[in-house]
């Protein structure tokens, strides 16, 4: 009986085992196609995400050739250095004060332009874009020119209009240099948002506005009952990819304040720089620490985003 | 009522284009600010307020941004990066979309959750061990390194655009180029890429802002070698090195966003539709 079981178990796996095996032959083009992406994917991004990981569990300068492995002690560090918790927390604080703002702003920017009657709304629609495709780190080192204390415009027009009596050193003190910093990413990416606003209001035929104004429907109640119910969906997506793209705020806080006044504005991901690249003696497994603790924020983010996909899903299926 | 060619304007309409008129000024006004300011000289720029025209243009502060702070150096490197990720980028994810998308084979459901668990993943989180790897491979402080690196990350978009797009074609599509006797890759290279038109340049347009704009990666590949700078990495190290020449600054400034500006204007519509796409889907 078991050597009859044996045989008939063993007799199939071979023939499945071939089986695979040529059709593995026959397909072999498609992974000839796949190649260029999985070196590159592979020694870029995936190589990296594990060894980011195992890096966090030693103790390495990048120097010496040997790291030693010192279990999770670079998570006990990192967790007790209140600077990670700071720079954790404006990470997540700007996202939770920008987001609202551009998701709201640009909705409201999207219903004003999205009107066919609107004129130039093309030129507005461009003007309000820019940003979004300039460099961050040069609008980063532009803006500390911008917000200057002496000779910057912003307080230059502020003077002149009798709105404050002294300049403001925006970027040089700890209270206003991350507003500051929000506001202009606010400014930079606003266009973003507005774009995913105004594919979400196409989506919305023109028949049914038609329809409820032949009805007698003010624009608050058009508004309300048909363009809010069927923006929904949209909006939620809206809302996780910016809050996914806010998290990365790298080029703006170094190349705007450093991480300055104090350390006041650091970021997580500055403060990886920080600690791997720009100190006299790096720490490398350290910062992979910091990075994995940062790295789990944002996959918990996407998770949510997820989840958010498969809500619109089922609210998409139940209004149709 | 006002009546402007064919439209007719009520006063709530004037009053919405007024607020956006004003509105949009202010938008652009860095970059006026910007611009002016590459063009009037050094006290100048402090002295004359809120003027935005130069008394007497200074091209010199252009000549001093090109040659001294060699940001044509930074704009030669920045080119060449930019060009070598996005034809890199548009090899590479228009193969594997077009197999993931058209083709059922061992091993493409994991490939394909593999890719998507990574979209998020931050620069900051993978950025040590690239260095280390790129340093191994001999790859640190070559435009090569930079290239390789761009264009191995942040693709997993790109391959769905691609994807998606094969898997909508027709069958028939290539069972007539097959019944001509067309093989793998002549129907890969003569009939679908051709066709795949939108997605390449859709792709190309993401790709060229993200390897434009790129900071991190070539910031800490290029500490030891100044030379291979790209702009944004040059315009920070320009500050750091000359922080009281305004008018250089707004210059290299200017030099380095003139051309991402320009194509913008060119590819405006692609630009939106690829970047609307995220939401569509």
């Amino acid at each position: 009986m078991a050597a009859l079981s044996s045989k008939n178990g063993s007799v199939p796996a071979a023939l499945v085992h071939s089986r695979i095996l040529s059709k593995l032959w026959q397909d072999r083009l498609i992974y000839l196609f796949l190649l260029p992406t999985v070196i590159l994917f592979g020694l870029f991004t995936l190589y990296p995400m594990i060894a980011s990981f195992l890096l966090s569990f030693q103790d390495w300068n990048g120097f010496s050739r040997e790291a030693t492995y010192v279990g999770l002690a670079n998570y006990q560090e990192v967790i007790a250095d209140p600077q990670f918790w700071l720079a954790f927390t404006n990470t997540i604080v700007f996202m939770v004060v920008t987001v609202p703002i551009r998701v709201t702003l640009a909705l409201i920017l999207a219903l004003i332009l999205n009107n066919p009657k609107l004129p130039f709304a093309g030129l507005f629609r461009t003007a309000l874009f820019l940003p979004v495709v300039t460099t961050m780190a040069i609008i980063g080192v532009v803006m500390t020119f911008v917000f200057d204390p002496v000779g910057g415009p912003v307080n230059q027009v502020l003077l002149d209009t009798n709105l404050i009596s002294a300049p403001i050193n925006f970027l040089g003190r700890s209270s206003s240099a991350l507003p500051t910093a929000m506001g202009i990413h606010v400014w930079k990416w606003f266009g973003v948002t507005l774009i995913y606003w105004l594919a979400a209001l196409q989506t919305v035929p023109e028949e049914l506005y038609e329809a409820a104004r032949v009805d007698g429907a003010n624009v608050f109640q058009t508004f309300r009952h048909i363009t809010v119910p069927l923006l929904v969906p949209f909006g939620i997506i809206i809302v996780l990819i910016t809050a996914i793209d806010t998290l990365r705020v790298f080029d703006l806080i170094l190349t705007l304040t450093g991480g300055g006044p104090f350390l006041k504005t650091e970021v997580v991901e500055v403060y990886i720089y920080r600690w791997a690249f720009n100190s006299s003696i790096p720490r490398l497994g350290y910062a992979s620490a910091a990075a994995v603790f940062f790295g789990l924020t944002t996959m918990f983010m996407a998770i949510l985003q997820a989840l958010g996909y498969g809500m619109v899903r089922r609210m998409r299926g139940t209004a149709s | 009522m006002m009546k402007i060619g064919n439209y007719t304007l009520r006063w709530q309409m004037v009053l919405t284009i007024l607020v956006l008129t004003v509105l949009c000024l202010v938008w652009i006004y860095p970059f006026l600010w910007m611009i002016s300011a590459s063009l009037k000289t050094q006290s100048e720029i402090f002295s004359s307020g809120l003027n935005l025209i130069p008394q007497e243009p200074q091209w010199q502060n252009y000549q001093r941004a090109w040659v001294d702070a060699q940001f044509s150096r930074y704009m030669i490197n920045t080119v060449l990066i930019t060009i070598g990720t996005v034809v890199l980028t548009i090899i590479s994810t228009s193969l594997a979309g077009y197999v993931l998308g058209r083709y059922t084979f061992i091993g493409r459901r994991p490939f394909m959750a593999l890719l998507a668990g990574t979209i998020f993943i931050p620069a900051g989180y993978t950025i040590i061990p690239t260095v280390d790897l790129a340093n191994k491979l001999g790859l640190l402080n070559s435009l090569w390194g930079v290239i390789l690196v761009m264009a191995g990350t942040g693709n997993v978009i790109h391959i769905l655009l691609f994807s998606a797009y094969f898997s909508s074609l027709p069958k028939e599509l290539e069972e007539a180029a097959v019944l001509d006797g067309a093989g793998f890759l002549t129907v890969f290279f003569r009939v679908m890429l051709p066709l795949a038109g939108p997605v390449v340049a859709t792709v190309t347009i993401l790709k060229f802002l993200g390897a434009w704009n790129n900071f991190f990666v070539p910031l800490v590949f290029t500490f030891s070698r100044p030379d291979l700078r790209t702009l944004s990495v040059g315009m920070f190290a320009f500050v750091g090195e000359n922080e009281t020449d305004w008018s250089g600054m707004a210059a290299a400034a200017t030099i380095s966003l003139i051309p991402v500006i320009i194509i913008f204007f060119v590819m405006q519509r692609r630009f939106v539709e690829g970047i609307a796409g995220a939401v569509k889907q």
